[in-house]
């Protein structure tokens, strides 16, 4: 078949709103646009488990810590099912930590803020995890088949995530005037970088309309940012916490609330590598990775061995 | 740089009674690892009673092409469907 045949293939099953599977034909951009979205994400997994992992020691209960370890293995697991939905793509996996540790692919910039008490632990729960539900849940009906199906498992297990965060901060907000201070504390920093996570305005918002075509995209960033903002709202209500924002209000002709100007150079700027955590979490990141080295070397090397001595005695 | 580890497709059977189904894919440097972290990544929340894992390399699919005429001898077939034929109303069940 020609281009154009095969291009008219392909956009009719997009039309139809039917999946695109891994040895479709499919235009480039298109699989260009899912490999950095993909990968992107995943690396957002992964580069995740650094400001959890590190209140793990010092949870206040063992309840909290297997809580926590559980959250933070899930954030393992998720990076590997989008891995693996990448690799259908045609990129390696090698290839894609290369990526991710040289700089050339980038990870979500929220995980360059700093974890600094324990209530972040239950406000990144609550916003951060809210927000990825909000971002997730739409990603579940993509049009790419692979990573519709990693994503319909990740918002299954992201559920816990998101209650024990907000349970976790309800239980510090009944708990002393110092405790009730520390949640208000996490909310007012976290509140902002997680209205941030929805991407710049829709009228700056480079590969949207795109995405929208593909069937990527299936909502704008400023409706899920709303979406998550009317969401909220009520919830810190019942938490007894306020959101950090004199200028958030209840529009009652358009049912929705009103929310103060987000601080895009803030978001530029640690995007652009200058976050208070960007050197640490590549650091960190870069030194996992080369610390294993041995132990996949010898993992492979045993591996070899076996198949040699299994084949010898055949 | 080492040889990266090869690919294995998961199979999960979540319960008795029920065949297993593919779940995903990972990469381990033997079968009995592959096992291992299939458990770790793919049965947290007691998703499975068994796994297979299968070398990705070796599977051998229908086709490059998901439409296919490999499929097309089928769909003049309406006769083996039980709607094909019509029949009395009176004939309660059939």
């Amino acid at each position: 078949m020609d281009e154009t045949a095969l291009q008219r293939d392909f956009d009719a099953t997009i039309d139809a709103d039917d999946r695109i599977e891994p040895r479709d034909w499919m235009p480039d951009a298109y699989r260009q646009t899912l490999i950095r979205q993909i990968a992107q994400h995943a690396h957002s997994e992964i580069i995740g488990m650094q400001p959890e992992g590190n209140w793990i020691t010092r949870a206040p209960s063992l309840k909290r810590k297997a809580i926590l370890m559980a959250k933070v293995q899930d954030e393992a697991g998720h990076g590997l099912y989008l891995y693996s939905a990448a690799e259908t793509l045609g990129v390696s996996r090698d290839e894609l930590l290369d990526k991710l540790h040289t700089g050339r692919q980038r990870y979500s910039s929220i995980f360059n803020y700093p974890t600094i008490t324990w209530a972040d632990m239950g406000a990144i729960g609550w916003l951060v995890d809210g927000a990825a539900i909000m971002n997730q849940v739409p990603l579940c009906r993509c049009s790419y088949g692979p990573y519709a199906r990693a994503m319909i498992r990740i918002c299954k297990e992201e559920s816990f995530h998101q209650r024990q965060g907000f349970e976790l901060l309800l239980t510090l907000s009944n708990g002393t005037a110092e405790q009730k201070a520390m949640a208000q504390d996490a909310v007012n920093r976290w509140w902002w970088p997680s209205l941030m996570m929805f991407g710049p305005p829709d009228s700056e918002s480079t590969h949207s309309e795109q995405s929208m075509r593909w069937g990527i995209k299936r909502f704008s960033n400023d409706e899920l940012r709303q979406r998550f903002v009317d969401a909220s709202v009520p919830q810190a209500e019942i938490l007894g916490l306020t959101l950090p924002d004199p200028q958030l209000r209840f529009n009652s002709e358009t049912g929705h609330y009103e929310y103060g100007d987000i601080d895009w150079s803030e978001f530029k700027r640690i995007l652009a590598g200058d976050g208070p955590c960007n050197a640490q979490r590549m650091a960190h990141r870069v030194k996992a990775h080369t610390d294993g080295a041995w132990v996949r070397e010898a993992a492979a090397a045993y591996a070899d061995k076996r198949a040699a001595r299994e084949e010898g005695a055949a | 740089m080492s040889s990266e580890w090869p690919l294995w497709e998961v199979f999960v059977r979540s319960r008795r009674g029920l065949s297993h189904v593919h779940s995903g894919s990972l990469h381990a440097p033997d079968a009995e690892l592959a096992l291992r972290n299939a458990r770790d990544l793919y049965t947290r929340r007691q998703e499975g009673v068994s796994i297979w894992v299968v070398r990705a390399d070796d599977i051998t699919a229908s086709s490059p092409d998901e439409k296919d005429p490999f499929f097309e001898t089928a769909s003049d077939k309406p006769y083996r469907h039980p709607t094909f034929y019509e029949l009395p109303d009176e004939l309660a069940h059939m």
